[in-house]
């Protein structure tokens, strides 16, 4: 065997174990639950072989699932807002700061290994019966009675940025730090004032790390299962959720199965049309800091 | 001027990333007998009460030894597949790549049901090996890429100059090219333990009946109600997950120093 040769074959002896594992534990398994989703679960409780259209029909036309459906996507984009405004100025800051760039950077690498069930419920000490705000509300003579602050969509929405914010701020830093400093200078120099120089320089130029944090974030909210569930009330279930309760409560695999692809189905959707139009080069930047 | 609101808007929006978990910690000490505000006095109770309950540090024990399984066998996988990426040419590179991390495009639930689907037909019921598989697969493309972006920073000139003096291969990956990898190969571990120590979704669809992690046994006592001691097993995890890499890394800066490079 030539050199070449061999060197040509090394690259694929390293890829292959991870690539069996990708295809053992992800892709057969994904092609898996399509098949399991034509099957029927049958009154006794036994998964029936076939292909049956019964779960699809179901999981596509009854409104149930159409409205949590609607209500996670809902969820999610409000969400991804949220981190965009909350996120972009202290990106900003980040990449343009001098003296602490790096303290900053590690804060904001610190949430990523603190606990996200620990993050999720520390809002239950702050917005809880007895937790800080009510108990300062109090104190201040404000309200008499501790208020139900918790448990609704707007907590979801607060747990859910909580949670994905460093995210969001990561992936507009890596794109704002790839950006020429001295481009938003000449634009100054040549009559535009420091708010336009920013509109039409930088912000274009960092959209790309704009939408890379957007789709994680619009992605990871859209598939949570648990903050509704800590920070949610018993009416605000999401996808996730439906997919648990068939799965693990009811037993019915062949439902959980149309339900889960229905979720990966929009979600790849949304993960290819960014891919067209902007590939994976950035998100890949943002997550490998 | 609009520097400045700028800086207070960052000041602002680090104190929302921090202070719910300020308050955690700061009522885990909180000697309060229903261990919420206000503050009565400063007190270990809670870390005392936490060390005698045997629920807690079993699931310890069980994210301990999965985390630690999960980040010898990903990072194995990961540091094989990076090199591979960035070290050799070859067609299909982009496709390879983004094959390595579907497994974080395909959101956790979905991953959750097939592997226990799939596996199940298999006759391989919900076990510890199905929840191992479980983590490895979730936490290899966050290893990729940590440890491709580590990979790309240590030059081939070395190894290159290893064997023109005679080094076979082998001789050159042991004695050069490994401990050039080593703090790749330590990254990649520590961030697949953390992902793993941390998981939850994937964990409650893969987890036989009794055996809990730590985040499925928190979970299981938030749906009770919030006691004081869930805020102490939060300090314990922060001071694991946070305070430990620290001080991994000021070990690893101090001997650096000392070896003088």
């Amino acid at each position: 065997m030539t050199i070449e040769r061999r060197e040509a074959r090394q690259p694929w002896i390293l890829l292959s174990p991870s690539l069996v594992t990708i295809t053992l534990l992800l892709i057969v398994p994904v092609f898996f639950i399509v098949v399991y989703s034509f099957w029927l679960r049958t009154a006794s409780g036994a998964d029936q072989a076939g292909f049956y259209l019964d779960n699809w029909k179901e999981a596509l036309t009854d409104p149930f699932y159409r409205d949590i459906l609607l209500y996670t996507l809902k969820i999610a984009a409000i969400t991804t807002i949220f981190c965009a405004v909350m996120g972009y100025p202290a990106a900003y800051f980040i990449a343009r700061s001098k003296g602490n760039k790096a303290l900053l950077l590690m804060l904001l690498m610190l949430p990523f290994w603190i606990s996200y069930i620990i993050r999720t419920m520390s809002w239950i000490n702050i917005l809880g019966v007895s937790g800080a705000l009510n108990w300062a509300l109090m104190h201040l003579g404000i309200i008499d009675e501790p208020l139900q602050m918790l448990y609704n969509q707007v907590t979801i929405v607060l747990g859910l940025v909580h949670f994905l914010l460093p995210f969001m701020i990561l992936n507009i830093y890596v794109s704002l730090e790839g950006i020429d400093v001295t481009l938003e200078d000449a634009a100054h120099s040549l009559g535009a004032t420091r708010w336009q120089s920013f509109l039409e320089v930088t912000l274009p130029l960092s959209l790309a790390g704009l939408a890379a944090g957007g789709l994680l974030c619009f992605v990871l909210a859209a598939g949570t299962y648990i903050t509704p569930v800590i920070l949610g009330g018993p009416s605000d279930a999401m996808f996730a959720n439906l997919v648990f309760e068939a799965i693990i409560t009811q037993l019915d695999w062949p439902m959980g199965s149309a339900l889960s692809l229905m979720l990966l189905v929009v979600l790849g959707a949304l993960v290819l049309v960014y891919n067209h139009f902007l590939g994976m080069g950035q998100l890949m930047k943002g997550l490998g800091k | 001027m609009s520097w400045l609101l700028i800086r207070v808007y960052t000041l602002l929006v680090y104190l929302f990333m921090f202070l719910p978990v300020a308050v955690v910690v700061l009522l885990s000490f909180n000697d309060n007998e229903f261990g919420s505000f206000p503050i009565t006095g400063v007190s270990l109770r809670w870390f005392l009460k936490l060390a005698h309950n045997d629920a807690i540090l079993r699931a310890f024990q069980t994210s301990i030894v999965l985390g630690a399984l999960t980040a010898v066998i990903s990072t194995t996988l990961g540091v094989l597949a990076s090199l591979a990426l960035v070290r050799y040419r070859m067609p299909g590179k982009n496709m390879i790549s983004t094959l390595l991390i579907a497994p974080i495009l395909v959101p956790e639930v979905v991953l959750a049901v097939a592997l226990l689907l799939f596996l199940n037909a298999l006759s391989l019921p919900k076990s510890f090996p199905l929840l191992l598989m479980g983590h490895v697969i979730f936490t290899l493309p966050f290893v990729v890429l940590v440890v491709q972006a580590r990979l790309i920073g240590i030059r081939r000139d070395v190894e290159e100059a290893a064997m023109s003096l005679g080094a076979s291969p082998v001789q050159t990956f042991f004695q050069i090219t490994l401990p050039l990898l080593a703090p790749a190969v330590f990254a990649g571990m520590l961030f697949a333990f953390t992902i793993s120590f941390d998981d939850i979704t994937g964990t409650l669809f893969w987890k036989p009946g009794g055996v809990e992690t730590v985040p499925t046994q928190i979970f299981a006592m938030l749906r009770n109600s919030i006691s004081p001691e869930i805020n102490a097993l939060g300090t314990v995890m922060i001071v694991l997950t946070v305070g430990l890499p620290l001080l991994g890394v000021g070990i690893a800066r101090t001997r650096s120093l000392r070896h003088g490079s």
